[in-house]
């Protein structure tokens, strides 16, 4: 009797000791759960804060004097004279006057104010407009990247400011005055890739991933479904079918840069198809998001109670007839929640299209799925890696873009799920 | 015609082939009275037609649009007079781009010799031949299957079986598909690596612990001899990868207990998802985040403490890649817990066991196998991740175990090696494939494992 009673001693004793052990394991989780999550928070604040600058632009409103002897021009329809014709002249001149204590002798620190390309839209507009020529208008132009960086990121220290004194203070005064100016960068949205950062766009590489994403589906989704369909339906249980099961598995776990070097042998070396083109990136993708469809269809496939099978084969149906009639429309659904996520993971694979090419500095906007192209991912890796500090900011509202893509695309599977999901 | 209207025609042909087909089989079975005397319904016959005009025509499109260029390419090589015949591939490769330069117009024909031009010439000639052949092919294969096929329609021929097992060895060869892509790939990697190991010893590979792939394009060049020994490259890998699990299994683990022996309905139908976004980030901004955000802050972080640490650090990439990983462990390791039967749990707590004890000394050894097969399942996914460590980790090869200092890693080198300008027949450019063919070997041999062990242990409760 006194053994037990003081083996029930011991027990109360520690009592308190295991249930503080109890509630350290669960902090343990709960600290877990709070590192991975804050991880995303970090994440997500880090590029929303250093990207959401990159959709402003920094513009310069000013009064141009559009005078023809000053810009060597009399006829603005005549192409030639609009090749040889000065339009600095005038934008110097205007911001000279706009800027209270410049002179003609700070003409060079005056023109590192404006954008390099805000001549040519002179001219686009001149060209446009021919009776604009000898009159003074109110225009707004895009201000130097380095008028940019400076009016966005003054404060930070990771940006080097290029701007001299003299600059930052006519700069700080423009501003006061309103004429510096922040609004919405539309150039971001309908241009393509650019060396100047002021220009730089997404348009190309966001049609790029629309064409590659677009093989990639017609491709990988009916032949996805068709193996599924195969392997879960019709395959008889011998030693090829096994062999292709491993293989699928085995696929989906491969690195993804392993395809991308079979794409370089096979689709580039041995087929000598053009390199950096949306047809080579969707095969590529394509192979390498058919393990994922392929093992999502065939659980979908599996969930369809086999009463459905047993009724469409007792009224006299055929195999064939009992998977396309009865299984394939009831899987449907989860086949495309499969899929949409698959696609979502090829939206946003860069490493196999580094390998075919599809690193290569595009300006033009793809026209078709044989032109030479770059996808979104890839398009934030190379602004990534570029040195000037302004691709930076482009880099983290491209890839803000590229989330709200892949967000977008597994809120649709949810819903599908959701919206379609049956239970027998 | 361009390959893809091509394409659009044969599809066309086959929805005529459909149309002719169903009519058919109506207009045979109207004197018989109804379409009940036949033996498939028309919609099979119209399809039979269609397969039969399609499947033929797209068979011989693909082969030709796959092997064209490189058949012409061999004629226009052989076609070139004796002196400019290219003696290594690198130069074929060279001239060929050359001559297809001056086809395209990018280079104007006066800037190259004669032969050159003529063999520009040739290849727009036989670039139109080809196309025009092809279409011609195409569509007599389309339209004499699809005759034959519309011909041969009877009554009683069995329509629905013929076009059942022909959909069957479609679906079959879709299957079939993955085992093709495996050849692929070992084919493409298999190749390039022997002829890597024709210039580059085996054992120096193997063993070397020198890796700089610069070798002199030109006799007279300065550069570095050339060194191949991938120890460097794999204990990189091996590192990044380390911290990587240091990270993601305690992490992935502690979470996916909590979450399923803890946590209420509510908290897990929020955290799991948010858990598996992290899963669904493209590893280019994780890659951008480990570069631009976390490589600095450990380098001030250091620095600050008086340590050296490089602006490319293997903790960098490692970490960040570790953070990317944490939704494989967890979700993994959630279904194998939720795998172990409630008997055991409710069998501990009986005995008076704390929940944490139950976890502890029960679930988590029976859950060990699988979980343990899930973690392999993510070391192979952090032994290939690429572009984390692309932007993140640097290039230099140092064989080094310090996690502050920049490390390469096999999937660096892979893509330094492959992108941009390439020579055709280098070691340099072999060598990516050799360390390919050793990326694959290794994840392969993990993924076999990890596979083995979770299938194993998933059978042993049910």
């Amino acid at each position: 009797m006194t053994d037990q009673r003081s083996q029930a001693e011991i027990v109360r004793q520690s009592l308190k000791r295991r249930y503080r052990k109890e509630r350290r394991f669960r902090a343990y989780g709960i600290l877990a759960i709070g590192v991975a999550l804050s991880a995303l928070v970090i994440l997500f604040t880090d590029i929303i804060g250093k990207g959401y600058t990159g959709f402003m632009k920094t513009t310069i409103t000013m009064e141009v004097n559009l005078d023809g002897d000053m810009m060597y021009l009399d006829d603005p329809t005549d192409s030639r004279q609009l090749k040889m014709a000065d339009f600095v002249e005038p934008l110097v001149q205007a911001l000279i006057k706009e800027i209270p204590g410049a002179t003609e002798e700070d003409r060079e620190d005056v023109r590192g104010l404006i954008n390099p390309y805000a001549s040519v839209t002179l001219r686009d507009d001149l060209k446009a407009n021919p009776d604009w020529l000898n009159t003074t208008r109110t225009m707004t132009f895009l201000s130097h990247t380095d008028v940019d960086v400076y009016v966005k990121h003054a404060g930070d220290a990771a940006y080097s400011i290029k701007l001299n004194d003299q600059q930052k203070a006519w700069v700080e005064t423009l501003l006061e005055r309103g004429a510096i100016d922040t609004s919405f960068n539309d150039t971001f949205f309908s241009g393509g890739d650019s060396r100047d950062p002021s220009k730089a766009g997404i348009l190309g590489a966001i049609v790029g991933s629309l064409l590659t994403m677009f093989v990639t589906l017609i491709l990988s989704f009916p032949i996805g479904v068709a193996a599924a369909i195969y392997l879960e339906e019709f395959a008889p249980q011998n030693k090829f079918t096994d062999f292709i099961e491993v293989n699928i598995n085995n696929l989906a776990a491969v690195p993804s840069i392993i395809f991308g070097l079979l794409g370089l042998a096979v689709f580039i070396n041995l087929f000598g198809m053009p390199r950096s083109v949306p047809v080579v990136g969707g095969l590529v993708l394509t192979l390498m998001t058919l393990p994922t469809i392929i093992i999502s269809s065939r659980a979908a496939i599996k969930s369809v109670p086999p009463s459905i099978r047993e009724a469409a084969e007792g009224v006299g149906a055929s195999k064939m007839q009992v998977v396309l009639h009865h299984v394939l429309p009831l899987a449907m659904p989860g086949m495309l929640t499969g899929s949409i996520i698959g696609m979502a993971q090829a939206l946003g694979e860069t490493a196999p299209l580094l390998l075919i090419g599809m690193v290569a500095f595009i300006v033009d906007v793809p026209g078709g799925f044989f032109d030479s192209a770059t996808v979104l991912p890839v398009q934030v890796f190379l602004w990534a890696g570029s040195p000037e500090l302004a691709f930076i900011e482009r880099a983290s509202a491209a890839i803000m873009v590229l989330l709200a893509f892949l967000i977008s695309m597994n809120a649709l599977a949810i819903w599908l799920r959701k919206r379609l999901e049956r239970r027998w | 015609m361009q390959p893809a209207n091509l394409l659009l025609l044969t599809l066309v042909f086959a929805v005529v082939a459909y149309g002719l087909g169903y009519a058919r089989s109506r207009s045979l079975a109207a004197p018989l009275g109804g379409i009940r005397h036949l033996k498939s319904l028309p919609f099979y016959y119209g399809a039979r037609a269609a397969l039969w005009s399609g499947i033929p025509a797209l068979i011989v499109l693909g082969c030709w649009a796959a092997f064209q260029g490189k058949v012409i390419q061999l004629i226009i090589v052989g076609g070139l007079p004796p002196e400019l015949i290219p003696e290594t591939e690198g130069q074929a490769s060279l001239l060929l781009s050359k001559i297809s330069n001056v086809a395209s117009g990018a280079l104007p024909a006066g800037f190259v010799e004669a032969p050159i031009a003529e063999a520009a010439e040739r290849l727009e000639a036989l670039r139109a031949q080809s196309r025009l052949l092809m279409s011609a092919l195409v569509v007599s294969v389309s339209v004499l299957a699809g005759f034959l096929g519309w011909l041969r329609i009877r009554p009683r021929l069995n329509a629905r079986s013929q076009v059942e097992s022909i959909l069957k060895w479609l679906f079959f060869a879709c299957a079939a598909l993955a085992i093709l892509t495996t050849v692929g790939i070992i084919f493409s990697v298999a190749f390039e690596t022997f002829r890597f190991f024709g210039k580059v010893p085996f054992t120096e590979f193997i063993f070397g612990s020198q890796w700089s792939p610069q070798t002199a394009l030109r006799a007279d060049q300065v550069a570095a001899e050339g060194a191949f020994g991938m120890i460097p490259l794999f204990t990189g890998t091996l590192l990044i990868s380390a911290i990587a699990m240091v990270v993601a299994v305690p992490v992935g683990l502690l979470s996916a207990i909590y979450l399923s022996e803890y946590a209420n309905k509510n908290v897990r139908g929020v955290v799991k998802p948010l858990l598996e976004m992290l899963a669904g980030i493209p590893t280019v901004v994780y890659g951008f985040f480990a570069a631009l955000t976390v490589a600095p802050f450990i380098s001030d972080l250091a620095a600050s403490l008086g340590i050296e640490a490089s602006s490319q650090s293997a903790l960098a990439a490692g970490g960040v890649m570790g953070i990317m990983i944490i939704p494989f462990v967890s979700s993994l390791s959630d279904d194998v817990i939720n795998a172990v039967p409630q008997t055991l749990r409710d069998g501990s707590l009986a005995l008076g066991a704390t929940q944490s004890e139950t976890m502890k000394k029960v679930i988590f050894p029976a859950a060990l196998p699988g979980i343990m097969g899930g973690v392999l399942l993510a070391v192979s996914r952090a032994i290939g991740e690429t572009m984390i460590v692309v932007m993140a980790a640097g290039l230099a090869a140092n064989l080094t175990a310090n996690p502050l200092e920049t490390v390469t890693t096999v999937t660096v080198q892979i893509v330094t090696l492959l992108t941009g300008d390439q020579e055709f027949d280098s070691a340099k450019t072999l060598a990516a494939f050799a360390l390919g063919a050793m990326l694959f070997l290794s994840t392969l041999l993990l993924n076999v494992i990890a596979l083995k062990i979770v299938r194993k242990y998933r059978e042993q409760y049910d």
